[in-house]
């Protein structure tokens, strides 16, 4: 995974609230086996509408995402987050997300940054009068050319992963044996939760 | 040993914590593991490109769903029929063939096991009380029915099962949903959870895990808590959660991956300690008398825009916050509708019975229990039944609720998550609206322009016979 410490570039003035994964990535486009070119796909139904925003040449090369609450909600597909990824975006900006989304997102190098609805609602501004936004994950910041200024609260490890650009899967097999004592006290104790299929 | 009191998703949580990182993230074991076609090639392929193994094969099972076309799986020389769409058979053959290369049980589409993945881990035994269940599916919810901690994870999560049988976690917080009383005549499960999300907004549980209590849980069967539970994820939470009780026990006992013997006695011992302590705090708590609640409908695009059958379509003035008016006629302009509009004169052209919220053999009785001896309004241009399993399909026939489905005018399909999502030949044409019984009303979800309207099983039969959204209880 590519590490992200500090982002600067335009940002994508979506602002809608409950953003469902359905609008981030129709289910036709996961009838793939691959995690690329998802970006064809992303936003279809907004995109199809003449001006819409994702097409407008002011935002071209964005790579900041501003949105409404509960941004992400609705259906586990990574492929919201690929398709995002594909799309050049590394962090997206609202006032709250949802558990599994901003989940994905992290594990693909995509900040999830949430801040209260007035300084999302003053960044939307900032956004739609062209001007850059830097997010900085070492400071945890989110700074305007005029002076704005938001601090924003990450989890440590979704933090420390992100900066560091690591994989998670390589973090805890790297922990098997502690997994492996756990497994012993279980099918010790409990050995028919161990059989699963081969009860 | 003394310790403080704790909730139910407490007690589950520390039963699985392998390890606590300094910074506070859980590495959490998963007991059970349900794979689909969909969410899960790019994860089989990361796991060949690192070289790594599945650790527990036997935690994992594998069911196509998604994708599977509804109609006859095998041709009438007992040859299975092809995929006519190569991506979907394509994604449908890599599970195929990944599955039995890491050891993992497969079931295939022509199997009478085969459904939906969260009919067919209660059908099987392989959900069980008290475990953690995980799934590339924010559906997975649904098995909180059994007093799991059953919740839906991404990809990459995916990988991360099947490579270490664990996942790294942050806790939620626990969130009380209290329901007393007693439902109404033809007010459902399905009803309860659309006007549990009316009122707690589709981000009214995001971050919570939520435990439903209360006697009108406790009164319901395993299919109508998996219904409840399904749903949890629409509110925004991490999960669902009802607590194990006698009626759990008697569903499980005998099913085919459920405990048995000594076995299930020494499990039957354990899940009874499976309940919130006395005193045990809750971090939010909602509480809702259920003599209030009518048979829902949903009018507008989101899971949290539910009104009862006897209500209007509301106006964006209706709401106090900007943002939401703001969306709400949006909703309205791709639902094609009218404030003021009483919802039982919306005209409905399409009826799909199914998906993971209701497919199971209760809500195929109580749909056909309201076409008994009706047949479909001439204006209904397409209505089906989609049973959640092959044995959930063979029960139906058993009691003869196929040829009341097809006497009312109903196709009768094989399972699979059909016309929930717009991924398989399944559709709803774009301008048309659908009653459904399934779990998600988004622009595009059941096909590009479609519209969906979510209700209970008796109201989509209801639906069918009148030709526009109506209050089951003037029919029966």
């Amino acid at each position: 995974m590519q590490p992200l410490t500090r982002v600067e570039g335009r940002a994508i003035p979506l602002g809608l609230k409950n953003v469902d994964t359905d609008i981030i990535i129709p289910a036709k486009w996961l009838k793939t086996i691959s995690r690329e070119g998802l970006g064809r796909g992303a936003f279809e139904t907004i995109r199809s509408e003449p001006g819409n925003i994702f097409d407008d040449p002011a935002y071209t090369g964005a790579n900041i995402l501003i949105a409404g609450d509960n941004f992400g909600c609705g259906s586990s597909r990574e492929h919201a987050a690929w398709a995002l990824g594909d799309l050049g975006l590394r962090v997206v900006i609202a006032p709250s997300f949802s558990d599994i989304f901003s989940g994905n997102a992290v594990k693909n190098g995509i900040l999830p940054v949430v801040l209260p609805q007035e300084a999302v609602d003053r960044l939307l501004e900032v956004a739609r009068a062209g001007e850059p936004i830097t997010v900085d994950l070492e400071d945890q910041t989110v700074t305007t050319t005029y002076q704005d200024r938001f601090t924003f609260d990450l989890d440590p490890f979704r933090r420390h992963c992100l900066l560091n650009g690591l994989d998670e899967v390589g973090l805890t097999m790297a922990r098997g044996e502690a997994i492996g004592g756990f497994e012993a006290d279980r099918t010790a104790a409990q050995p028919w939760l161990m059989r699963g299929t081969a009860a | 040993m003394a310790s403080r009191p704790r909730t139910l998703y407490e007690k589950i949580w520390d039963a699985h914590v392998v390890e606590t990182r300094d910074d506070g993230t859980a590495l959490i074991y998963i007991d059970r593991h349900l794979v689909h076609e969909v969410t899960s090639p790019q994860a089989f392929e990361a796991l060949k490109v690192a070289g790594r193994p599945v650790r527990r094969p036997e935690l994992t099972l594998a069911v196509p769903d998604h994708n599977l076309p509804t109609t006859a799986r095998v041709d009438a020389g007992g040859t299975p029929v092809t995929i006519a769409d190569p991506e979907s058979a394509a994604q449908l053959a890599a599970l195929e063939a990944n599955a039995p290369a890491y050891g993992i049980r497969y079931i295939p589409a022509t199997a009478k096991e085969q459904g939906i993945v969260h009919v067919v881990g209660p059908e099987q035994g392989f959900s069980l009380p008290g475990t953690t269940i995980v799934c590339g599916d924010s559906h997975t919810a649904c098995h909180g029915g059994l007093g799991a901690l059953a919740f839906g994870i991404g990809t990459s999560e995916v990988e991360h099962v099947l490579a270490t049988q664990t996942l790294l976690l942050q806790q939620s917080r626990p969130m009380e949903v209290r329901v007393d009383g007693d439902l109404g005549p033809g007010v459902s499960a399905k009803d309860l959870i659309l006007h549990i999300i009316g009122e707690i907004g589709a981000a009214g549980g995001s971050g919570y895990v939520i435990e439903y209590r209360g006697a009108v849980f406790a009164a319901m069967s395993v299919e109508e808590r998996l219904t409840v539970c399904n749903m949890s994820i629409e509110a925004g939470a991490r999960a669902g959660i009802i607590a194990p009780d006698d009626t759990t026990f008697a569903y499980l006992k005998g099913r085919p991956m459920a405990p048995s013997g000594a076995d299930w006695d020494a499990a039957v011992a354990y899940w009874r300690t499976l309940h919130t302590d006395d005193g045990a705090a809750f971090a939010k708590s909602v509480v809702i008398d259920a003599a209030n609640i009518e048979p829902s409908v949903t009018w507008g695009t989101s899971p949290e825009d539910v009104v009862p059958i006897g209500g209007r379509v509301p106006s964006p003035q209706d709401f106090a916050d900007e943002s939401k008016q703001v969306a709400a006629q949006k909703s309205l302009d791709y639902m094609g509708l009218i404030p003021g509009t009483p919802m039982t004169a919306i005209a409905i052209e399409n009826v799909f019975i199914g998906s993971c919220t209701n497919s199971r053999i209760e809500d195929l009785r109580a749909a056909a229990a309201v076409l008994k001896g009706r047949r479909k309004a001439d204006t209904v241009r397409w209505a089906i039944v989609v049973p959640g399993s092959g044995l959930v399909k063979a029960q139906a026939e058993e009691e003869g609720l196929d040829k009341v489905f097809t006497a009312a005018g109903f196709e009768w399909r094989e399972p699979g998550c059909s016309a929930c999502l717009g991924m398989n030949p399944d559709k709803v044409p774009p301008g048309e609206r659908c009653a459904s019984t399934s779990n998600r009303n988004f622009v595009g979800r059941q096909g590009p322009g479609a519209r969906t309207h979510l209700v209970s099983p008796a109201m989509a039969a209801a639906a069918a016979v009148t030709g526009r959204l109506a209050d089951v209880r003037e029919l029966v």
